[in-house]
């Protein structure tokens, strides 16, 4: 609360001191952890250096804690300058409702439509042919992670693929392992269930259900697949209490746990333990199976304002955030893919180095926050939540996960 | 439920009183406009909404009864209807008896009770959300309760509520008794104090019992005390919230869900108006259905006859 009220003096300091010349742009975002906080200040130093300043409305919580105080904030008529929001359908409404910047000019003088990679990040920031946010970074969900220590008591070798991990479980289990860490919450457990369907049903299936909303492949046999591994995996986590994702990855860092499947900002937490990849831990991107990885991420927004000094300045931040420097340094500190496929990235490591190569080959798919709406998301993690942490058969989460498709809109 | 009793209060003044004070009604308009417009106004303008099919900005597309339909289709919902039914009926139960006994035997002058007061009142002190935190901890198998019993020597014993979706509401409702039982005890302390020495010498005089008197004689005369006893405890149960989403956030899978998480999380997390709208609708109706012949029993009735 009083982080909110700062923010909304900052929001009344803003407004008064908007006739000096050097502009104050306020920015709202939920990047609050050690590694999320360095590649912030990636950007507030290189809109600083412009002679503007920078001043950081940093909301504490996650996306879920962070978005309605963002998005109220713009519907109440007190807007940021930019904001951080996933880039999808979460702004759609604001968008129609004409409370978002226009940044099509910004992005033909950029070239955006040209350097962005994949296109589909910049076809989620249009709405009828106009671009309204910039992406600055991807991240996928679709990762597996190792842990060396883990295997290396339980005799057997590091798989490479899920199949060989669940043909791996029972040797864990003889050795007292958790063959895979599962935080309960709902998130993790649709994340976890998106990785196997992109992993066991294959791309085409994916789409066919998460895109085109096809309730018909979703009943299928297909999907039953998935189910079943799903169903299978659930078994394998059985005993896994933690509740937030890192306590969850921390169980693969300290070996209790085999593996864990969790998006690529959990390396963050293996860095931060000074865990090496390849030595100490393995990644698997499409869980080894399916070389893909969905691009959602992060994109900022610049909701509508009268000041045309403040309009031009958003402006231009914009286009610093796209800028090659810029992406280089903000992705190498938050460990997340850039957007921009024309930059070098040869510091980044050797799970960043994979992702690369996945997405330089083209093997990119939309994530859901891009397809499906906050609603029907919200929906589908209540009943992962529902089907991993009881004992729902796979038929019956099959039924009504059709159901729920079905109804998407 | 304040509302209802304040308004009790002013029924008995009220015929020859009206005009008296004006000026002291008058300096109270600004509010009861206020309450007017933001409770009154508000709940009929959620209740509008919810016949609508709203998305993450309220419009006036109708859709009839298709929120209700889908709430009442939502599994999620009917686990949170279950676990408000437990938590509410244990919490009642279990509050009004452990906070009377608890002040009785304060009641009994016993040495150091103001340090016993202080102690029983003072998790009412913390919020919810550091009450959660800090029964997540304890009830953790790990490192709480289980772990230190273990460490004792009693290595079968185990006590991990949290983690079973059977159980995680008690693990809840421990939390909240923790938490809630000190206030209701020093209300009814305040009661018991308000009882005449007299009658305990007359009951003493008689030969009546020590828990019979209190069973018969000072329970009956602290029927104000238990009725305000009830609303606070009444309100309580229907805003659990902060508590769940602090322990458990809802959680293993759906087992721990409230109604008032529902409510939030439809509105702002899905970003569906009209379906958080139709659930909170839902509530305030279960509210009415329990308040009115309550109220109706507690002051209408009563009064009149």
């Amino acid at each position: 609360m009083t982080d909110h009220l700062k923010s909304l003096l900052v929001g009344g300091a803003l407004i008064c001191g908007s006739s000096a010349h050097a502009v104050e742009l306020e920015v709202t975002h939920w990047w609050t952890s050690g590694g999320e906080a360095a590649a912030v200040a990636k950007f507030a130093d290189a809109w600083n250096a412009t002679g503007n300043t920078w001043v950081d409305g940093a909301i504490a919580g996650s996306g879920g804690t962070a978005r309605p105080i963002i998005i109220s904030r713009i519907l109440g008529g007190d807007p940021m300058a930019a904001t951080q929001l996933n880039h999808g359908r979460q702004a759609e409404e604001l968008i129609e409702a004409g409370l978002l910047l226009d940044l099509t000019d910004v992005a033909e003088a950029g070239g955006w439509a040209d350097i962005v990679n994949p296109s589909s990040l910049l076809d989620s920031c249009t709405l009828d042919g106009k671009i309204y946010c910039v992406p600055v970074n991807i991240h996928s969900a679709q990762w597996m992670w190792l842990s060396h220590a883990a295997y290396e008591k339980a005799g057997v070798p590091v798989p490479t693929d899920w199949n060989e991990f669940v043909a791996s479980a029972a040797k864990l289990q003889e050795a007292d392992i958790l063959p895979l860490a599962m935080g309960q919450q709902g998130w993790q457990q649709n994340l976890a269930f998106g990785a196997l369907t992109i992993a066991v049903a294959g791309t085409d299936a994916w789409r066919a259900v998460t895109v085109n909303k096809d309730a018909d492949v979703a009943a299928g046999p297909e999907f039953k697949a998935v189910f079943e591994a799903a169903a299978n995996a659930r078994e394998l986590a059985r005993g896994s209490n933690v509740q937030d994702w890192n306590q969850a990855t921390n169980m693969v860092i300290t070996g209790s746990a085999g593996a864990q499947l969790m998006g690529d900002w959990a390396q963050g937490e293996f860095a931060v333990a000074e865990q090496v990849e390849g030595t100490d831990y393995s990644c698997l991107p499409g869980l080894g199976l399916n070389d893909v990885l969905d691009t959602g991420g992060d994109a900022f927004y610049f909701p509508v304002n009268d000041d045309p000094e403040i309009t031009a300045a958003q402006k231009e931040l914009a286009a610093l955030l796209i800028s090659p420097e810029v992406q280089v340094s903000f992705n190498l500190a938050k460990g997340s893919l850039p957007v921009r496929g024309d930059i070098d990235m040869s510091a980044a490591n050797g799970c960043m180095q994979k992702g690369l190569d996945i997405l330089a080959d083209g093997g990119v798919l939309p994530s859901g926050d891009q397809s499906l709406s906050a609603d029907t998301q919200t929906q589908i993690e209540d009943l992962m939540a529902q089907f991993w942490s009881g004992d729902m058969s796979a038929a019956d989460a099959q039924e009504s996960y059709a159901d729920l498709i079905r109804k998407a809109d | 439920m304040t509302t209802a009793s304040d308004s009790s209060s002013s029924m008995t003044k009220r015929p020859n009183r009206l005009f008296k004070n004006w000026m002291a009604k008058l300096a109270s308009v600004p509010m009861i406009l206020t309450a007017l417009v933001v409770f009154v106004g508000g709940t009929a303008w959620t209740i509008v909404y919810s016949f609508t099919g709203s998305r993450m900005l309220p419009k006036t597309k109708w859709v009839g009864f298709d929120q209700y339909e889908r709430l009442w289709d939502t599994d999620r919902w009917i686990i949170s209807i279950k676990n408000l039914a437990i938590y509410g009926s244990c919490s009642m139960i279990l509050t009004l008896f452990l906070g009377f006994c608890l002040a009785a035997c304060l009641d009994r002058k016993i040495r150091y009770e103001s340090a016993f007061r202080t102690i029983f009142l003072y998790p009412f002190a913390l919020s919810f959300v550091v009450t959660g935190l800090v029964w997540q901890w304890i009830l953790n198998p790990d490192f709480g309760l289980q772990n230190v019993v273990r460490s004792w020597g009693w290595e079968s014993f185990t006590f991990n509520p949290l983690n079973d979706p059977n159980t995680v509401i008690y693990g809840i409702l421990i939390a909240g008794l923790w938490q809630g039982t000190g206030l209701i005890m020093c209300i009814m302390l305040a009661g018991l104090r308000g009882i005449d020495e007299d009658i305990w010498k007359a009951a003493k005089v008689d030969g009546i019992g020590t828990v019979k008197t209190y069973v018969m004689v000072i329970i009956p005369m602290m029927r104000p005390v238990f009725v305000t006893a009830l609303v606070l405890i009444a309100s309580g149960i229907i805003k659990l919230y902060d508590l769940v989403v602090a322990q458990t956030g809802g959680g293993p899978g759906l087992a721990s869900e409230v109604p008032a998480k529902y409510v939030i999380e439809y509105m702002f997390r899905a970003q569906n108006l009209g379906q958080g709208f139709a659930a909170s609708t839902m509530m305030l109706c279960s509210v009415v259905i329990i308040l009115i012949p309550w109220a109706y029993l507690e002051f209408g009735g009563k009064k009149r006859g």
